[in-house]
């Protein structure tokens, strides 16, 4: 098949990366990453990194600047080569394939497009490469087909440099969907936008790839972006790493308190906490939640993980404290509800009203309480 | 204590205003955030307040006192910037004394004021550092305290929290808003962060475009947004609007949907348009999924948030479609093609005109 091997380069990544041409031909893209280990200077970068993507799954990298995340993307696409591991695209090892034999497709945070061509020219940019030779009509059909879907049909006519960048990066969207290719990776392709941008982008996002299916790796270190976008989640820290699952999981069962921190917002509310003959206590604070049966494995001290939504105020709730801050959100209200030393977050309707200073009676989700040990792992399974 | 009057204030680059005249009084130990996107003017207002930007026109008035033509120093007023402007070769005691020894107060009283303002802020045991060796946060609270320990009648606050991360911003946000409520200084704070604004602020001075929107308590800008610009702009998504026309006392909305307004409604909705063409605004949360709700459509995209979702809705116009927010719970996801249905809470249901781009009020106001 024919390949273009040299690739022009963007940002680090290849422009509009591979032009190969697959004739109708159903590709299954399944990627695998086994054992991947890499080094910069002697600084641990990626370390025993294994993961599957299935097919059409759309698998998202999440976390801290500095985990790795953006390196793992770089070798699977193969602009990086690892110290240790192999790459496996299709169950077949991919570890001497160039970037262009991989047939990937890039969507950047910057977009790449040419501003003096019209919006439809650069997107039929890649299906006209040489190597590709696609028939006009052929070419036609696909540009009207994933600007429909991108909802950019009235702008095919305008050049690039005219458009917003939400527009932008609708087009810069759609030259990659173009190409129909085995696999898209996503750098923070939504960073550069504002809010609004990219609340609107994010949504068109989940309508794509949840209609059309592509197999895509998307590294963002938005916790948002993470959960309503992935069908998986891989938690990165340090370059190893530290969870994968559903977003639901993720925000369920975290593995441990980082995972615990680093979703949901307003952050989960982390108590030290010890276990007493009958009951759990709060630290610092008046709370004691009776103890079942299921508590029993627990050690004397531990941390307990209370996410905001889990702390409601009841007129006959079993706990009290007082109303430290109130910061209305909209539709929400985060409450700080002092007790005792300790200060929780809880979230509820903005139907409500509160006043700094009311006294107030509060039920916590006890089957929602997440149990951490002193090294920060998660101590049992979170009964359903 | 202060109150900090603008009469007519505006400031002109030629011809062109950078700031239509304002008229705003912010109250003695008064929040007020100036809210907008970039290039609004709000910076520029800021400025003219704090007197690093002379007015074109108008008066600024400090509890009473005209200080329009004052010098910055001359005002009694703190600024706190986004950058941490923090002398690099001072401790932080150092640094937090630094205004104090320059205007000569007595060195004990300097000391009894630094160690009030540090406990304040927790950061006593960081007085002997460098700004270097601390974090970014630790560094924000430093500039906080430079500000506080002047004990100036009123902050003005530019994007402090602006280079923050988003989960330490959340933490600075609180521990600014406690700050404030223990001392109760008059505050005027600039940010483009509606979620900010909403959370820290008495009163919201929302502006776009050189000119103020509106000006209003959270609550009351997030559901009775004076015009488009507010609507869209507060809220996370923004509020949904959906263009219809009145026919009959009928809202036709695209899609085959429609709302009836309560009858009591019908006069002044008609007396106020100016056509028959209508915006009906909801929020997310107005909508509630309910298998026989009037309004039916199509799931195009659905999100889940961790404590609940949102489903992304698209009433199917003639040209294009418009794209509704409906808020529901965590477990409650519907696949993208299913129909659903919804109704909506009527008191908060919400008209605009669309050539005016002002809200049509069709109750009254008993909040």
């Amino acid at each position: 098949m024919n390949m273009k091997k040299s690739v022009f380069i963007r940002d680090g990544y290849p422009l509009g990366a591979v032009y190969k041409w697959q004739q109708g031909k159903v590709i299954v893209a399944n990627v695998e990453l086994r054992k991947i280990s890499k080094t910069f200077r002697g600084r641990t970068a990626l370390q025993d990194v294994s993961f599957e993507i299935g097919d059409g799954e759309f698998f998202v990298l999440l976390g801290p600047t500095g985990a790795g995340k953006t390196t793992s993307l770089r070798i699977v696409a193969g602009l990086e080569k690892q110290d240790a591991g192999s790459i496996l695209f299709d169950g077949e090892a991919a570890d001497t394939h160039s970037p262009a034999e991989r047939d990937i497709a890039f969507v950047f945070q910057q977009y790449s497009l040419y501003p003096t061509m019209s919006v439809y020219d650069n997107l039929a940019f890649p299906l006209r490469s040489p190597l590709r030779k696609t028939p006009e009509t052929e070419v036609k059909r696909r540009v009207t087909e994933a600007a429909e879907k991108l909802r950019i049909s009235h702008l095919l006519e305008r050049k690039t440099a005219r458009l917003s960048g939400g527009e932008m990066q609708r087009v810069s969207i759609g030259r990659a969907i173009v190409r129909d290719p085995r696999i898209f990776l996503m750098d923070e392709p939504l960073s550069n936008l504002d809010a609004k941008l990219r609340e609107a982008l994010r949504i068109e996002l989940v309508h794509i790839q949840k209609t059309q299916g592509s197999t895509t790796l998307y590294v963002t270190h938005d916790q948002v972006e993470a959960l309503t976008l992935a069908d998986r989640i891989a938690v990165l820290r340090q370059g190893k790493i530290v969870q994968i699952g559903t977003p639901q999981d993720i925000y369920d069962r975290p593995a441990n308190i980082f995972v615990a921190q680093l979703v949901g917002s307003p952050r989960i509310n982390l108590l030290p906490a010890s276990r007493t003959d009958g009951a759990l206590h709060i630290d610092e604070s008046s709370l004691q939640i009776p103890l079942s049966a299921a508590h029993q494995p627990l050690p004397a001290k531990f941390t307990l993980g209370i996410r905001p939504e889990d702390i409601q105020p009841a007129t006959d709730g079993a706990f009290t404290g007082e109303v430290a801050l109130i910061e209305p959100l909209g539709a929400e209200t985060i409450l700080y509800i002092k007790s005792g030393a300790q200060t929780f977050t809880s979230i509820v309707s903005s139907m409500l009203r509160w006043r700094i200073g009311d006294s107030l009676q509060f039920t916590i989700v006890q089957e929602h309480l997440h149990y951490f040990d002193q090294t920060g792992g998660r101590l049992m399974p979170k009964q359903a | 204590m202060a109150q900090i009057e603008l009469r007519q204030v505006e400031k002109k680059f030629g011809e062109a205003y950078a700031v239509k005249p304002v008229d705003l009084t912010i109250n003695d130990g008064e929040f007020v955030v100036l809210l907008g996107p970039s290039g609004c003017g709000k910076t520029t207002t800021l400025r003219m307040i704090s007197g690093l930007e002379a007015v074109s026109g108008g008066q600024i008035l400090i509890n009473g006192r005209d200080v329009t033509w004052n010098h910055p120093s001359d005002r009694d007023i703190a600024f706190v910037f986004q950058f941490f402007a923090l002398y690099p070769l001072m401790t932080v005691r150092q640094n937090i004394a630094f205004t104090l020894e320059a205007q000569k107060v007595a060195r004990r009283e300097v000391e009894q004021r630094v160690n009030d303002v540090a406990k304040l802020l927790q950061i006593e045991h960081l007085l002997q550092r460098r700004p270097k060796a601390l974090s970014g946060g630790d560094k924000q609270r430093v500039a906080l305290a430079r500000a506080l320990v002047r004990r100036p009648a009123a902050f003005l606050m530019d994007e402090p929290l602006g280079a923050l991360d988003a989960d330490f911003r959340a933490v600075m946000r609180a521990e600014i808003k406690r700050l404030h409520l223990a001392q109760h200084a008059t505050t005027v704070y600039v940010t483009h962060d509606q979620i900010e604004a909403m959370a820290m602020s008495d009163r919201i001075v929302v502006m776009s475009a050189a000119a103020v929107q509106q000006v209003g308590a959270p609550m009351e800008v997030y559901y009775d947004p004076a015009n488009l610009f507010v609507a869209r702009f507060i809220g996370s998504p923004g509020m949904n609007l959906v263009a219809g026309r009145l026919v009959n006392g009928v809202v036709q909305l695209p899609g085959g949907n429609h709302y009836t307004p309560p009858e009591s409604w019908h006069t002044r909705l008609v007396e106020q348009l100016s056509s028959d063409d209508v915006i009906l605004g909801f929020r997310p949360e107005a909508a509630r999924l309910k298998h026989d709700g009037p309004f039916k459509t199509q799931v195009y995209a659905d999100d889940l948030y961790g404590a609940y979702s949102m489903l992304h809705l698209a009433l199917e116009g003639e040209q294009a479609a418009t794209m509704v927010h409906v808020r529901a719970e965590r477990d409650n996801l519907h696949k993208i093609g299913e129909t659903v249905a919804f109704d909506l809470d009527p008191t908060m249901v919400r008209f605009f005109d669309p050539k005016s781009e002002l809200s049509v009020p069709v109750t009254d106001k008993n909040s």
